[in-house]
C-alpha cells in the first residue's frame, strides 16, 4: 500500500509519520500531484490556521487534485476542517467537499480555548472504523474551531457544544483529534482506516 | 467531557532522567525512553521533559532524545529547557514534540512568548513559572536548574501569570518550589489563585505524595492537570491506580 502524506499545511508532520512507521506503512511526504493521485491512500494532516493552509494548497495547485481523488483520503485536525466548505477562522472558503461551515467555540461559556486534551468519542453507528473501539474511548484534541454535526458525522464529541469528531463523505474521512497522539485508541482508529483500503 | 490530565515530569540531565529535592541534589532515576514508554503505556495523559541544566548553562537542549521519544510514544509531550529562539523552538517541534515550554528565557525576553505563539499557535507554547512563597508573597524565581545561579525576579506569581497569559501563552505549569519533592500535597491556595486568574489551562506542579493530593487539587481548584515526578519514578503511585481512584471519586479522567 502506498500512502501519500500531503506536505502542505503546517510544520509538524513528524508525529503522523511516526504513527505510519509504527503501522509499518510505506509513505511519501509530498506535494507532487502525480504521487498524490497515484497513491492508494492520501493523508492530509495539518496544524496551523485555515487561511494559511488553504493558501499553501492553492499555491501548490493541490485544491482540485484533492477534490477529485477517488481513493480513501483522511484529513487530520486542520486537515479535516479543510474538507468542509468554509471556515470562520480567517474567513476562508475551504475545499468544499463536505457540506458545512467551521465555527469557533463560543467565548461566552467560560470555556478554555483551545479545546485541548483528552475527550470522549460518541458514536452509535456500525462502521468498520470503529472495530475494537469502545463508546466513550478518549482521544486527544487540540483545536479552537469545530465542524457542526450533520448527516456525515460518524462520531461526535462535546465541549460546550456538540461537534463532529469523525466525519465520512464518500471516500473522504476526517478526524478532528490527533489519532497519532491518541495512544492505543488512536493507533487502532488509524489501523482501521487503512484496513478500509483493501 | 474534557478529562483532567495526569502528567509525569521527567527532569533530564546529561541524557538521563534525574530528580532532586527542592531543585537540588539530583540523582539519576532512569533512562529517558524506558521511562517515557512506561508512563505512556500505563495511562499518562502527557509527558513533560525538562532539560534542567540547559537554561542555566545557556545551552540548548540536545535533539536526539526528542526524536527518539516521538518515535517511541503516542501521547503528547512537551519539551522544556534552553529554548530561546524561533529556530530552537522550530527544531524541537520538528523533532516531534507537541509543545515547547519556556521559563527563564521568557523572563529574559517576555516577547518570546508572543513570537512563539504567533509562529506555532498558542497551544504549543507553555510557560513554566517557578514560584517561591515567602511571608505570604509568591515570588517568581529564575534559573532554578542550578542552585548557584537561581535568583529572585521582580515578579510575583500573579503578575507574571497575567503577563504571559496576555502575551499569548497557551498553558502555564506552576511549579510551587516550597512543595517540590517533599510530598506534602499541592499548594491548593496558590493553584486556586492562578487558575482563576487566567483563562488558559494551568498545570499544578510540586508536592504530590499521595492519591489524595491529586484528588484535592482537582476537586478544590480549577487546574486542568497535575504534574508529578518522584511519586511516579519511585513507584509510590501507579498511574493506573491513581486514575481508578480519581474516577471513583468523581473526577473525569481518561481510563481505557
Amino acid at each position: 500500500m502506498n500512502v501519500a502524506v500531503i506536505e502542505s499545511c503546517g510544520a509538524n508532520f513528524k508525529s503522523v509519520l511516526n504513527a505510519l512507521d509504527r503501522l509499518n506503512l510505506n509513505y511519501k511526504l509530498t506535494i507532487d500531484k502525480t504521487i498524490i493521485q497515484q497513491a492508494d491512500v492520501v493523508l492530509l494532516p495539518g496544524v496551523g490556521s485555515a487561511g494559511f493552509a488553504m493558501n499553501k494548497l492553492n499555491n501548490n495547485g493541490l485544491t482540485d487534485v484533492i477534490c477529485q481523488l477517488k481513493q480513501p483520503v483522511l484529513g487530520i485536525c486542520l486537515g479535516m476542517q479543510l474538507l468542509y466548505e468554509y471556515s470562520v477562522e480567517d474567513n476562508v472558503p475551504c475545499l468544499g467537499i463536505i457540506p458545512g461551515r467551521l465555527n469557533k467555540f463560543p467565548d461566552n461559556m467560560n470555556l478554555i480555548i483551545p479545546h485541548m486534551g483528552w475527550n470522549n468519542l460518541i458514536f452509535d453507528v456500525n462502521h468498520p472504523l470503529f472495530a475494537d473501539i469502545k463508546l466513550n474511548n478518549d482521544v486527544y484534541f487540540v483545536h479552537s474551531y469545530y465542524a457542526p454535526i450533520n448527516e456525515y458525522t460518524l462520531a461526535s464529541c462535546n465541549y460546550g457544544v456538540d461537534f463532529t469528531a469523525i466525519v465520512n463523505y464518500a471516500n473522504f474521512y476526517g478526524m478532528q483529534f490527533h489519532p497519532e497522539k491518541s495512544s492505543e485508541v488512536g493507533a487502532k482508529l488509524l489501523a482501521n482506516f487503512f484496513r478500509l483500503v483493501k | 467531557m474534557l478529562k483532567k490530565r495526569i502528567i509525569p515530569c521527567l527532569d533530564v540531565q546529561n541524557g538521563k532522567v534525574v530528580k532532586g529535592v527542592q531543585f537540588r541534589n539530583h540523582q539519576v532515576v532512569g533512562d529517558i525512553i524506558e521511562l517515557a514508554k512506561r508512563y505512556s503505556d500505563s495511562g499518562a495523559d502527557e509527558l513533560v521533559f525538562y532539560d534542567i541544566t540547559a537554561s542555566s548553562d545557556q545551552r540548548q537542549v540536545d535533539k536526539k532524545w526528542i526524536s527518539d521519544i516521538a518515535r517511541n510514544i503516542n501521547i503528547p509531550f512537551c519539551v522544556a529547557g534552553g529554548i530561546r529562539t524561533l529556530a530552537d523552538a522550530e527544531n524541537v517541534l520538528a523533532n516531534g514534540a507537541d509543545k515547547i515550554s519556556i521559563n527563564s528565557p521568557a523572563l529574559e525576553n517576555p516577547n518570546l512568548v508572543t513570537e512563539f505563539a504567533k509562529r506555532f499557535g498558542s497551544q504549543c507554547v507553555v510557560v513554566g513559572i517557578d514560584s517561591y512563597e515567602h511571608n505570604g508573597v509568591y515570588h517568581v524565581k529564575q534559573y532554578t536548574g542550578d542552585v548557584n545561579k537561581t535568583m529572585l525576579t521582580k515578579h510575583t506569581m500573579q503578575d507574571w501569570a497575567l503577563i504571559v497569559y496576555n502575551l499569548g501563552a497557551g498553558e502555564i505549569v506552576l511549579n510551587c518550589m516550597n512543595q517540590d519533592g517533599v510530598r506534602k500535597g499541592y499548594d491548593l491556595v496558590q493553584c486556586k489563585i492562578i487558575a482563576e486568574l487566567v483563562n488558559i489551562p494551568v498545570i499544578a506542579s510540586g508536592g504530590a505524595g499521595t492519591l489524595e493530593h491529586f484528588y484535592d487539587v482537582f476537586s478544590s481548584t480549577n487546574v486542568t492537570g497535575a504534574l508529578a515526578a518522584s511519586v511516579f519514578h519511585n513507584n509510590i503511585i501507579q498511574i493506573k491506580e491513581l486514575k481508578t481512584y480519581l474516577k471513583a471519586k468523581g473526577i473525569a479522567v481518561r481510563c481505557d
